[in-house]
């Protein structure tokens, strides 16, 4: 980055990259280690992992990526981005309900179930 | 002519160049791995009650290399921050320890990947009792290792069991010497492996005084289906590798960059040292990226 910053300024950030380093592997071993715990619930399973990955992603974005201390455009540049991700996940995740599920496919007259044809 | 904002930010933005660069590349790149992301979901959802495989893939490497790439972002950005106080030496040590770690990370990945070419799941037409640790159980799904003659194959599916004949060209020169079908082979059921804490492995290991892995025969006339840990073997590795060897693909292009700046691209840190500066902040940026989603990789692919 070609901002000045002063020899003091980057021994504090080089403090700080390892704190986030120390949180990260801690936020590596507590996913590993909720995992061999087992819960009953897979929502809730699911839902511990990904929301330790995101504040893991949060912490390599926010700090190792400097976006907490970006500039304007690039920030408009990833709304646009994250406005598209979502649109996208949006749009395979519907997707999901508007096709038969395997056991519910109810055959035609005209479109036999691919079973009665032979294809598996 | 000399290109305005390589070295120096723009006034109105405040950014030089490859900075916008890089991220719309991070933005498109977004899109990619979201799309695959979203394929994998859609997999995972799809699939019937109880069909998804679990415990396959081994947790322990796959925890010990997500740490191999969070202490390579690590190095980059120390090294970054060394540059910028002109420390020249010390960026040096800490983007080659980076070097080291990614191709460790691809090392320890191909590990994993031969592995899983020598691994099998045997669907059979009848169910058989084996033994795991100290329960029998009675089961038509086996995975372990194959055992032939005393060599541990790779790549066999269904058809290999049935041999194949002589293949010839044009001329009648033997290309490929006939094969002949595979009658029976031992089998080592091995079902949770990955999956067992330390604890209960231990558990298993001393129930069964060493026969965790006591191999059965198995006549391929009992053999429905047979295949190794390979994408045709089911929707969850034809994802798996999907997304893993991308991820692996970016891991080697990012490495070849860093090293190219870190190696012969040196040069430039005599002659145009802030854009220097700048080039090595732009590979980090893509480097951190790839760890990024390496993040989001490892706990959705091996843990759930």
């Amino acid at each position: 980055m070609s901002d000045a910053h002063s020899h003091d300024d980057i021994k504090k950030h080089v403090r700080t990259y390892i704190i986030i380093f120390f949180a990260l592997l801690v936020g590596t071993v507590v996913t590993v280690w909720l995992n061999y715990l087992h819960f009953d619930s897979v929502a809730l399973t699911i839902g511990i992992a990904l929301l330790v990955a995101s504040i893991k992603a949060f912490l390599v974005a926010g700090f190792f990526m400097h976006l907490f201390s970006e500039k304007k455009a690039i920030y408009m540049m990833l709304a646009v981005t994250v406005f598209f991700f979502a649109a996208m996940m949006f749009i395979f995740v519907w997707s999901r309900d508007q096709l038969p599920r395997g056991g519910e496919y109810t055959p035609t007259k005209y479109v036999p179930h691919p079973s009665a044809i032979g294809a598996y | 002519m000399e290109i305005p904002f390589t070295e120096k930010a723009r006034p109105d933005t405040g950014l030089y160049n490859a900075k916008v660069g890089i991220w719309l590349f991070l933005a498109s790149e977004v899109m990619l791995f979201g799309a695959l992301f979203s394929a994998y979901i859609l997999l995972r959802v799809g699939a019937d009650p109880g069909t998804w495989p679990h415990g396959l893939l081994n947790i322990p490497i796959g925890t010990f290399n997500t740490a191999v790439l969070i202490t390579s972002s690590v190095t980059v950005v120390l090294g970054w921050a060394a540059l910028q106080m002109g420390n020249f030496k010390a960026y040096r040590k800490y983007q080659a320890v980076t070097i080291l770690c990614a191709l460790g990370f691809l090392g320890i990945k191909s590990f994993e990947y031969k592995d899983k070419f020598g691994h099998y799941e045997v669907w059979l037409k009848e169910p058989v009792t084996v033994k795991h640790g100290d329960k029998e159980v009675k089961t038509d799904r086996l995975l372990g290792h194959i055992d032939y003659n005393g060599v541990h194959p790779y790549f066999w599916k269904t058809e290999t069991l049935a041999g194949s004949p002589e293949q010839k060209d044009k001329d009648g020169k033997v290309i490929k010497p006939a094969v002949p079908p595979v009658a029976s082979f031992k089998f080592a059921p091995d079902p949770y492996h990955y999956t067992m804490s330390p604890k209960e492995m231990a558990h298993v290991k001393k129930e069964s005084a060493g026969h965790a892995h006591e191999s059965i025969e198995i006549k391929s006339s009992q053999v429905k289906r047979l295949s190794a840990f390979v994408p045709a073997h089911s929707t969850f590795f034809a994802i798996y590798f999907t997304l893993t060897a991308l991820h692996g693909l970016h891991v080697l292009g990012g490495a070849l960059v860093i090293a190219y700046i870190w190696g012969p691209g040196a040069k430039m840190w005599k002659t145009h040292p802030e854009q220097y500066i700048n080039r090595v902040e732009i590979s980090g940026l893509f480097w951190h990226f790839v760890d990024l989603v390496w993040i989001f990789l490892f706990p959705v692919i091996y843990l759930l």
